[in-house]
């Protein structure tokens, strides 16, 4: 499996786990209709943080970013390839 | 922008530290005598109408007993008193184990935390591994009521009710681990009702509470004193909501507050504070949707002040996925919000708004 994918499985799983919901589609917005659970947001915030070892910043820090897996896993490699 | 802010804006309040759960032994203390060796002890009279009159206090109440604890929560509920604790802990563990079990269960500091108990031993060990817990000899209770630190600043509604609603979200978390669907699914099955009013006199100490209680949805952790909310509702350049939440479960109070500063082609979030209760209920968002409209409707821009201290990430957070952003040029302080459209209330939610 490579690195890419690894990211991939490993977001999902997080995703999945937390809203318990384990159909969910790449592209399925995980913030159902808009409902920020601000709790989940959080949660997911410091997940990818600490698995990525990254910092996400202010202006990263918009829905865009992380509207489903698809553009989270997006977001993970753009911020990796600036390491 | 003005970067200053008023004198007005925030007062530092000391926060005199008062006791939030009064945690109770059982035998030799709410009833005479050892139950299981008489299972006919008499209630301490003393001790039921103290429990009375702090629940009615809005301080909440636990235990901690080594003892059975079927046959205790049965003599418990024959007394008619089992329905005052939340968290009883009845194991034959030590007892500072049991208190730092309800001190995370309600999520509140053990300094704010009371333990009766007859025995000197209990008293002292607890003392020993907790020294910030208050502890108090059952032979003591007479004068507890008298105590500054069992008197509330003031009494709301809210706080008078607090113990049920404890207990209406305990029910809703056991539900919500049992519930096999998605968390939203969960959330469908609510019937959430959000109301958003402008706050009247009568809401100002519930305001004043909050603005202490809250710190992880708290965009400012200002705080303000009772007469400068008094001069917000009075003053036409500001605008002081109160969110309101009930679901089938129970009533959650007034659990949000915004504080918006009007200016001709602005309007400043002051403040913008959610109870942890509801961090998962999505309210946030409900709640900056409808300023949203209201500002588009008066043709301003919006913007929220964002102070950041060691326990707001999650504030921030909210704001940023709810469409709030960083701008250039703009003060550090602050964020603008540039897309004032809208989003449907989902159908599960009801929203009432009085402007």
């Amino acid at each position: 499996m490579n690195d890419k994918q690894e990211m991939y499985y490993k977001v999902r799983d997080f995703i999945c786990k937390v809203t318990r919901k384990q159909e969910l589609k790449d592209d399925d917005d995980i913030f159902e209709g808009g409902i920020i659970n601000s709790l989940f947001a959080m949660q997911l915030v410091l997940f990818l943080e600490k698995q990525f070892n990254i910092r996400i910043n202010g202006t990263e820090l918009k829905r865009d970013n992380f509207k489903n897996i698809n553009t989270i896993v997006k977001f993970l490699e753009e911020k990796q390839s600036k390491l | 922008m003005k970067t200053e802010r008023n004198k007005m804006d925030k007062v530092d309040i000391k926060k005199e530290q008062k006791i939030k759960c009064v945690v109770w032994d059982l035998d030799q203390t709410i009833w005479h005598g050892i139950l299981s060796e008489d299972e006919n002890v008499m209630v301490n009279n003393l001790a039921k109408a103290t429990i009375i009159e702090l629940d009615n206090r809005g301080i909440l109440q636990s235990i901690a007993s080594k003892n059975n604890a079927v046959e205790a929560m049965k003599k418990l509920k024959q007394l008619d008193l089992d329905k005052y604790f939340i968290y009883p802990q009845i194991n034959w563990g030590p007892k500072y184990k049991s208190i730092e079990n309800i001190s995370k269960l309600i999520n509140i500091g053990l300094d704010t935390i009371a333990f009766i108990d007859d025995q000197e031993f209990e008293l002292d060990e607890v003392k020993f591994n907790f020294p910030e817990v208050m502890d108090i000899n059952s032979k003591d209770l007479a004068n507890l009521l008298m105590k500054e630190e069992f008197i509330p600043r003031f009494y709301t509604k809210d706080s008078q009710r607090r113990r049920e609603m404890y207990q209406s979200d305990i029910k809703r978390k056991q539900d919500e681990e049992k519930f096999s669907g998605s968390q939203y699914d969960f959330l469908k099955t609510l019937n959430m009702e959000v109301e958003i009013f402008p706050a009247e006199i009568e809401d100002l100490n519930r305001v004043e509470e909050l603005t202490m209680r809250t710190s992880q949805l708290n965009s400012t952790g200002y705080i303000y004193t009772y007469e400068e909310l008094c001069n917000f509702i009075n003053n036409i350049n500001y605008k002081l909501l109160i969110v309101n939440l009930r679901d089938c479960y129970g009533d959650y109070g007034r659990i949000g507050i915004v504080l918006i500063e009007l200016r001709k082609h602005e309007w400043y979030i002051k403040l913008f504070l959610l109870s942890c209760r509801v961090m998962t209920r999505g309210i946030g968002g409900i709640v900056l949707n409808y300023i949203k409209e209201l500002s588009q409707k008066s043709g301003v821009k919006l913007y929220a002040e964002f102070r950041e201290t060691e326990k707001n990430r999650m504030m921030f957070t909210t704001l940023m996925f709810n469409g709030f952003s960083k701008a250039e040029g703009l003060n550090d302080n602050y964020l603008v919000c540039d897309n004032l459209s809208t989003e449907a209330v989902p159908s599960y939610i009801s929203l009432k708004c009085v402007e």
